[in-house]
């Protein structure tokens, strides 16, 4: 083919390849009413637009959050396991590894507020009350030490507050830092003198076991003992359990209970009241609780309290991050509800 | 060397085909059998007998023997499943177009059910008329086909700290390439009538987490699509099914799945997702914001950690996958010392914008040690950069963008391993 012709089908290919052209509207979709905008449109910008009439401060804050963020995030802030660290790291981000939280790195206060409004408590975002995210705010502040606890934050005083981070950041810069060194005709051949290994993976020793069984659930569950024989049904307490549900808000973002729960941060509940532990199927558990299971733990009333009262202090190395119930009522509350659930 | 010995190599039982070279330079080959192979002179159940009828699978998976091409999690990594992520199997696939039941996940809050008759867009902000748009409303749109990669802003991540994780799906499995069918945001936002004045879309899913982002209109009004197929068939339920935005060449977290909501404004929300994640911490403390495009790129992915060499010397495919969210591939150089000489890849089609390129080198192994690495050349003159050029720039703690090249200790037996050369 001439270079002629070839030029010419790359013109009428391109030609054929245009993108839709849309001239006039073509009438889809409806008008979105206000109530439905109001609904949705939450998102607050780093100038404030968006921040809702309220108030609340660090000592009711300390309260809300102990309820709904501490099981994840620790009562101060301070990040339970792998979960987000919200305070401390002050004047880290040029060090080795920097740790950075609301404090240390965040540099708009608005958007701890965005943030926390729509997608928090994790697990049952978009509950909380606007005054309640006021308080949890002012609780951050306060545990990276910006705020006095009885500092009331609100939308009169919110954009005065000045992040410590707030001139750290600087706009991709890539374009004029690097990309003017990066190219070019690079170098073919006898590039360096010499190569040695200075680093290698299999020394750290971190890459997950590959099961050659690929597909194959995990098989924790076979190495639980057989449940224990069905104790006589015991009447539940309608009313107690009642109160149990309420309890149980403080397990939702992790466990679930009914007919369509699904393995989440915790294992299904259903029938636990009673069962071997460690017998869900699919739920990886704590080597701690695999071995508990082994040793043949039944999740007993009197077992689960325990474990409820104090997580961590039961069952050393357990994966459940919770703190623990505090209260004996709410202990039985919430394994008198458990009940209800086969 | 001996600082680096390995105390436990046993423990790499999963590389069934590197173990079974160890116990001996594999030398099968049919041509130069001395005994008639059974396979071949033996009648065989499968060419007797019945194979499944045609509705054995109305929906058809791998066969079994494949099983172990699959997504993969680093538990260590994050807390919880449902805010985490996994790796597409790239040292097992070949070709460009990565297959939605393999293609890598990443959640704030879970891959939600959303049935498409639930499905709803919102359009507000600055436009003439806020709108509400159903999934049969998008499908009456005039739509667009186009093939573009998705890599998460993290892949590669590990490695700022060093050679880390063992296997090409660990340290460069957080990338998918697919043919998208959508609908030009542009089209949208026309029949919204948008302010011509406003700067930029803040964009959010329907999930819990939201994962707001903000798009500089500019690339509103380029390239992004707000698609509904993928590799000709419905989005999977980990990808946004009904419907997700596509970023083209940018980072995947912008690709927000389940999208619901666009709206038109003047300032960038500064988002969690745009301030205290996917931002750049430099050496000096300060942090790149915005850097929204993923660099060019590429890694040998065979042979490699979970893909040794298992035919000992002789022809050998060398293949990889090259990327850049800057335009189109225009070149892949290979080298099997370390990076002291290169040979240009052969590229298995031209280069694509913002879609993954497949490259071989096809060579005769002597059966020696190789330090195999890939450089990644885009349209624009990039050139992809080694770790210690990157570093130099940017530090330790970028966390995003690492975009290096990659080094494969391929040993004589030919297992592969992660490794970081001088």
């Amino acid at each position: 083919m001439s270079k002629y012709l070839k030029s010419l089908t790359i013109a009428l290919t391109a030609s054929c390849l245009a993108a839709p052209v849309m001239a006039e509207k073509l009438g889809l979709g409806r008008a979105a009413l206000p109530a439905e905008i109001a609904a949705w449109d939450w998102d607050i910008n780093a100038k404030g637009d968006g921040l809702p009439v309220g108030s609340g401060d660090a000592l009711d804050g300390e309260e809300i959050f102990a309820e709904k963020c501490a099981a994840c995030h620790g009562d101060f802030a301070e990040g339970i396991d792998n979960w987000p660290k919200l305070a401390g790291g002050a004047d880290t981000l040029d060090h080795e590894d920097p740790l950075k939280t609301v404090g240390s790195y965040w540099p708009h206060l608005t958007t701890a507020y965005d943030y926390i409004k729509r997608s928090m408590p994790y697990g049952n975002a978009g509950t909380l009350s606007d005054d309640e995210v006021y308080a949890i705010v002012a609780y951050i502040l306060y545990s990276n030490d910006l705020i006095e606890d009885d500092y009331v934050l609100s939308d009169e005083n919110f954009m005065d507050f000045e992040m410590p981070n707030a001139d750290g950041f600087i706009v991709d810069d890539r374009a004029e830092a690097e990309y003017a060194i990066w190219s070019g005709e690079p170098c073919m051949t006898d590039c360096k003198d010499s190569v040695a290994i200075t680093m290698r993976a299999l020394v750290l020793d971190v890459t997950p076991e590959l099961d050659t069984n690929a597909g194959a659930t995990e098989a924790s569950a076979s190495a639980a003992p057989e449940a224990a024989p069905e104790p006589e049904a015991p009447a539940i307490d309608m009313e107690l359990a009642a109160a149990g549900e309420k309890v149980f808000k403080k397990c939702k973002s992790c466990h679930q209970v009914g007919e369509k729960a699904k393995n989440r941060s915790g294992p299904v509940l259903n029938g636990v009241v009673g069962a071997a532990a460690g017998s869900v199927e699919g739920f990886k558990y704590s080597k701690a609780l695999r071995d508990a299971a082994q040793d043949g733990l039944i999740w007993s009333e009197a077992e689960l309290t325990a474990f409820l009262a104090k997580p961590k202090a039961y069952l050393k190395g357990t994966k459940m991050s919770f703190a623990g119930l505090r209260k004996e009522a709410d202990q039985a509350a919430v394994i008198e509800y458990l009940k209800t659930f086969e | 060397m001996s600082t680096y010995d390995v105390k436990k190599p046993s423990r790499r039982a999963f590389l069934s085909g590197a173990a079974a070279v160890g116990a001996g330079v594999v030398t099968s080959s049919a041509a130069r059998a001395q005994t008639a192979d059974p396979l071949i002179v033996e009648s065989q159940d499968w060419a007797q007998s019945f194979g499944d009828g045609v509705d054995a699978t109305p929906y058809g998976l791998p066969i079994e023997y494949e099983g172990d091409v699959i997504r993969r999690n680093v538990e260590w990594l994050t807390a919880d499943t449902v805010s985490s992520i996994n790796f597409t199997p790239i040292h097992a696939l070949d070709g460009t177009i990565t297959p939605q039941g393999c293609a890598f996940e990443r959640h704030h809050s879970g891959a939600i059910d959303l049935k498409k008759s639930d499905y709803r867009l919102m359009i507000n902000g600055l436009v003439d008329t806020p709108l509400v748009f159903t999934y049969e409303d998008l499908e009456r749109f005039p739509r667009e086909n186009h093939v573009y990669f998705c890599e998460c802003a993290a892949n590669t991540g590990m490695e700022w700290a060093g050679a880390q994780l063992n296997g090409a799906q660990f340290t460069h499995g957080m990338i998918h390439n697919m043919e998208y069918t959508g609908v030009p945001l542009r089209l949208l936002l026309q029949e919204a009538g948008y302010d011509t004045a406003g700067k930029w879309v803040f964009v959010e899913g329907a999930d819990a987490s939201s994962n707001g982002r903000s798009i500089p209109m500019e690339k509103a009004l380029d390239d992004v699509l707000v698609a509904f197929k993928a590799n000709g068939e419905a989005l999977r339920k980990e990808h946004g099914y009904p419907v997700r935005l596509v970023v083209p060449g940018w980072e995947g977290n912008m690709w927000v799945k389940w999208i619901r909501r666009i709206e038109v404004t003047n300032e960038p929300v500064e988002s969690r997702e745009e301030t205290s994640k996917y931002t750049d911490t430099l050496e000096d403390g300060t942090s790149r914001k915005w850097t929204w495009a993923m660099d060019a790129k590429s890694v040998v992915t065979s042979p490699s950690p979970q893909a040794p060499i298992t035919h000992g010397k002789g022809p050998l495919v060398i293949t990889g996958l090259a990327w850049s969210g800057n335009g189109a591939i225009t070149r892949v150089d290979v080298s099997r010392d370390g990076g002291k000489t290169w040979e240009t890849a052969r590229l298995a089609k031209p280069g694509e914008k913002m879609a993954l390129t497949r490259f071989y080198l096809d060579v005769d192994w002597d059966g020696s040690e190789m330090l195999l690495q890939s450089r990644a050349m885009d349209e624009t003159g990039y050139v992809q950069p080694t770790k210690a050029q990157l570093r130099e720039v940017r530090g330790l703690n970028s966390i995003y963008h690492n975009n290096c090249i990659q080094t494969w200790w391929v040993r004589e037996n030919g297992e592969a391993e992660n490794v970081e050369v001088s």
